[in-house]
């Protein structure tokens, strides 16, 4: 659907070494920003992988899935069910998660991907939406309804007695052999995890497999007629990045035990495609600079309420600052929403490139201007029409 | 046999819903080449519009009689709603039929908002990729239905129908069933009547003007007609127009039977974009048939004896219709060849 | 026997028939022609050898072997390639990477999982693309857009996909339509160096006489779905029955 941006594979080597100090140093260089606090951070990290992987498929494929937190909702109620059968270790619960959501993702992928374009799309949606009533209703036992499925001191756990760690005086928390993954720790466990999607996205990115999955997007017709079955490679890329999500939707389960079905909503589904446009479908870093945009203006957004708004408008005659503030209590709070929708609006709109390429296009201009017009095709030569 | 016809006659009235949804959906996708996320916010839109009007009509004036006093000793405030001081019974006839009464107002309403919608984003993406389309009218979808939380809140919002139509008939007696066992609600009855008198206008004027018939030929062979030298995207405003006025239409009259909230919208979208697909897409008929069908399939499923055999089937009974019905049969049950392939 | 043999081959649409008993027996390494006017079943023909339409009678054997009922990616691995009338090309990627895709097809079948090794990093497929890319004389143009690319460039890039295959068989199908009279002959030039390079069989319809008279070594006539002559260029451009049916019916 849009441009593709692409880097050349040229200096990815110093593009991850950066993208990993970024991550870790996370704590450090967000500070200026209000940001460095690890419940936020996790987010970014977990939400981060949604999106990246929800990009192998739209990014790479061009099939727009309306389903994914589906598997976002698998991965976490595996994971907790992890939690309560076998212990509050984290690994088996995350490769658990990955294990079913993949599985889960097959099933759903094998049907819809019989269809492309909207029909996908709808199709996919159907899933997502069966999914979440089904979690609301039948599988109640399984996912405990409205309620929100978590870990009891009843439960079995039977890891976690064996090692003669079952007794636990207060709340629950998973913890990596005696490291509790909460603060802190809890952020950098999910960013190990971001780590590792990210550098196993750029090794598919890069590889044969990525360059066919590009060509799905490009021309499905030449494909047929090129001797390739696309259909297996589509669905490859649909389980891959169901598995990511399964892993996301394990990690939010890891840094807070609690999974709850509107975590499978449409609207969650939604959310990861925004994500992925915002940042750039189909670039390396756009999904994570997506996500990391998002999280942080839901955070900051959410916070802001009556109050915090006069503080900000004080400054406003009387009249105006009360008309102001109840226009823009509109945006905050509860109605970051609305903000998020308009966002999404804005960008589809006007920057269907994503932000990555409204960078690269910058780029081109100044180097345009720079070298005093005309060279606007050599300073962006990958970009796609 | 009569529990049959009940659950029948349950789903008629989902059903008209389905099918009205459905049949702007189908219309403006076929015209237009859009997919219209943004749809089901204006069946939203037009529930909250009789909400808006009954809202209006029941304003009323307070005034305070001295002479009475309270148990509490302070004096008896005595509420007449203004419709009923200015009009007298002619108003109180309004207040009791204001759902009714609201399409008057509805109609206009929903006309606006459709050319707004089409004239200030929906034009500008005809020519942009299908994903593109379904992404920018999510987007307003949301901004829609969050607006509309932030005026009207989030609950629920319970609406009457007029009291003479509050009862419920005795449908079964009608048809020689014993009395009492089919007893179903007048409005919802109405509802039905209503949806079928909708869909009937519709294919009327599709049928039967000039214009109509321009427009299905331009769902048939978009490229030809603009060949001909007719101006279709301004008759393409139109139809949008009268897609967003039928789905408002279904959205008011619609609220008697389910109290609107803001999210009420993208619940039926989904379920109208399933009707789409099983009726095939750009298939006005098929839309309306796979609406009906549909609806009536849901209030099977939700009879007691068949969930006790498939726990939760009503949930998901129509989502599951729609995938074998894919897997079967892709272009729907009465799809064109080369529509949306590939 | 030829590479590709028809038998009895008849497909209707409806109560159209679009082909009418159709046989065909195409020799090895030749550059056969399938002319004839507009409606007379050439695309159709095309698009039962691809897998696209299956005929509704008849067999169609390619190398012994029935193609009938394969996908059209199965039929490509078999060894036959396709023009298309519009060039179908990547035109998100670069021409290199355009290449590079069939040749990765051939390499590693209709589909395999390679993840781990950068396809920049596959010698074999590399080098053989750039190859095939410097042959039609794209070779500087590797690393650009491809959908920026004029309309003969990008009909030297689709064959260049054809044949970096080294197919058994290309099919084209009005392989110069739309294209002026300079990329026209470019396109002669290539295809009549390709004939001679790579020795491919190769099936072209076409409605320019000027190409199928300056390429082909045999010619079919088609009318109303069904082979009326067929012979060497010289035998077709005498025999009466052909001006006919197809020249006489162009000029009416």
């Amino acid at each position: 659907m849009t441009k593709i941006v692409r880097e050349t594979a040229h200096g990815d080597a110093i593009r991850f070494s950066l993208f990993a100090v970024l991550i870790l140093a996370m704590p450090v260089w967000l500070v200026p920003f209000g940001a460095a606090y690890p419940d936020l951070m996790q987010k970014f990290a977990i939400y981060g992988l949604f999106a990246i992987g929800f990009n192998i498929l739209f990014g790479l494929t061009g099939y727009l899935s309306f389903g994914h937190a589906a598997f976002l909702g698998v991965g976490s109620y595996t994971a907790v069910w992890s939690f309560k059968l076998l212990g509050m270790n984290p690994l088996p619960a995350i490769a658990l998660a990955i294990l079913l959501a993949g599985a889960f993702a097959w099933v759903i992928g094998y049907v819809s991907l019989r269809r492309t374009g909207i029909y996908f799309a709808i199709l996919t949606l159907a899933f997502a939406q069966m999914s979440y009533n089904l979690a609301y209703s039948v599988l109640t036992p399984i996912t405990n309804g409205e309620t929100g499925l978590r870990v009891l001191n009843s439960d079995p756990r039977v890891l976690d007695h064996m090692m003669g760690a079952g007794e636990v005086d207060g709340p629950l928390v998973t913890n990596l052999f005696g490291m509790e993954m909460s603060g802190l720790p809890g952020f950098y466990f999910c960013a190990v995890w971001l780590l590792i999607g990210m550098f196993i996205s750029f090794r598919i990115f890069r590889s044969p497999f990525g360059l066919m999955l590009m060509a799905i997007k490009s021309n499905q017709n030449r494909m047929n007629y090129t001797g390739i079955s696309t259909r297996p490679y589509a669905l490859t890329a649909f389980v891959i990045s169901g598995m990511y999500a399964g892993l996301a939707g394990a990690l939010l389960c890891v840094t807070d035990p609690l999974a709850g079905a509107e975590r499978m909503q449409w609207t969650a589904s939604g959310e990861v495609v925004l994500m992925t446009i915002l940042g750039g479908a189909g670039t390396l870093l756009g999904p994570m600079l997506g996500a990391g945009i998002i999280k942080y203006s839901e955070n900051i957004f959410s916070a802001f309420n009556e109050q915090t708004l006069h503080n900000i408008f004080g400054f406003l005659p009387d009249g105006i600052e009360g008309a102001v503030v109840s226009v823009a209590g509109l945006f905050v709070g509860e109605g970051w929403h609305l903000t998020l929708g308009l966002l999404f609006m804005l960008i589809v709109i006007f920057l269907p490139g994503g932000l990555i390429e409204g960078g690269h296009r910058i780029q081109a201009a100044v180097a345009r201007r720079g070298k005093g017009g005309g060279s606007g095709h050599q300073a962006q030569p990958q970009a796609a029409e | 046999m009569d529990a049959i016809l009940l659950q029948i006659l349950n789903g008629l009235d989902k059903g008209g819903a389905y099918a009205l949804i459905a049949l702007g959906l189908t219309l403006v996708f076929g015209t237009l080449g859009v997919v219209n996320f943004a749809h089901g916010a204006l069946f939203m839109l037009g529930a909250f519009c009789a909400v808006t009007f009954n809202q209006l009509i029941g304003l009323e004036k307070v005034t305070i009689d001295p002479t009475q006093t309270t148990p509490w000793g302070s004096p008896v405030e005595i509420r007449v709603p203004m419709i009923e001081e200015w009009l007298g019974p002619t108003g109180t006839f309004i207040l009791d039929y204001s759902v009714p009464f609201s399409i008057l107002a509805a109609i206009p309403v929903m006309i606006v908002i459709g050319l707004i919608m089409e004239r200030g984003l929906i034009q500008f993406f005809y020519r942009r990729p299908h994903a593109e389309q379904i992404l920018v009218t999510f987007g307003l979808a949301i901004v829609l239905q969050e607006i509309i939380k932030s005026f009207f809140g989030a609950n629920p919002i319970p609406q009457n129908p007029p009291d003479t139509l509050r009862a419920a008939a005795d449908i079964g007696a009608l048809f020689g069933f014993e009395p009492g066992n089919i007893v179903y609600p007048y409005w919802r009855l109405v509802y039905f009547l209503f949806s079928a008198i909708v869909i009937g206008c519709v294919f009327a004027f599709l049928q039967l003007t000039t214009f109509g018939m321009v427009v299905r030929a331009g769902m048939a062979d978009r490229e030809t007609v603009g060949l001909f030298g007719i101006d279709i995207e301004k008759r393409f405003t139109v139809v949008f127009g009268l897609a967003a006025v039928v789905a408002g239409l279904a959205g008011v009259m619609y609220t008697p039977i389910l109290p609107p909230d803001y999210h009420m919208g993208m619940d039926f979208l989904v379920l109208s974009f399933v009707v789409v697909v099983v009726g095939g897409m750009g298939s006005l008929p098929g839309a309306v048939a796979a609406g009906f069908m549909l609806g009536i399939l849901q209030s099977f499923a939700s009879m007691t004896e068949v969930k006790s055999i498939f726990p939760g089937i009503d949930q998901i009974i129509i989502y599951l219709v729609a995938v074998i019905i894919l897997l079967v049969r892709p272009r729907g049950l009465m799809g064109r060849k080369g529509v949306m392939e590939g | 026997m030829g590479i590709l043999q028809v038998q009895n081959v008849n497909k209707s649409f409806g109560g159209l028939k679009a082909l009418n008993n159709v046989n065909l027996d195409i020799e090895e390494g030749s550059l056969h022609a399938i002319i004839g006017p507009n409606g007379a079943g050439k695309s159709t023909l095309l698009n039962c050898f691809v897998g696209r339409l299956r005929p509704d009678t008849g067999t169609v054997k390619f190398n012994g072997r029935s193609l009938l009922g394969l996908s059209p990616h199965e039929i490509n691995q078999a060894g036959v390639a396709r023009v298309f009338q519009t060039p179908e090309i990547f035109s998100d990627l670069t021409l290199l990477e355009n290449v590079m895709i069939p040749a990765l097809a051939v390499r590693d079948g209709a589909f395999r999982i390679n993840t781990w090794r950068r396809v920049d990093k596959q010698p074999d497929v590399r080098d053989r693309a750039e190859a095939m890319l410097a042959d039609v004389g794209l070779a500087d143009k590797r690393n650009d857009h491809s959908g920026n690319l004029s309309r003969g460039d990008k009909r030297r890039l689709e064959l260049a996909m054809c044949l970096v295959q080294r197919p058994k068989l290309v099919l084209l199908d009005e392989p110069t339509a739309g294209m002026s009279r300079a990329d026209t002959n470019n396109t002669i030039d290539l295809l009549a160096r390709m004939s001679e390079q790579h020795g491919v069989t190769k099936i072209i319809i076409e409605h320019d006489m000027h190409v199928v008279f300056s390429l082909a070594d045999r010619i079919t006539v088609f009318a109303q779905g069904h082979p009326i002559v067929e012979g060497t260029p010289e035998q077709i451009k005498g025999d009466p029955k052909v001006k006919e049916a197809y020249l006489g019916g162009a000029h009416v």
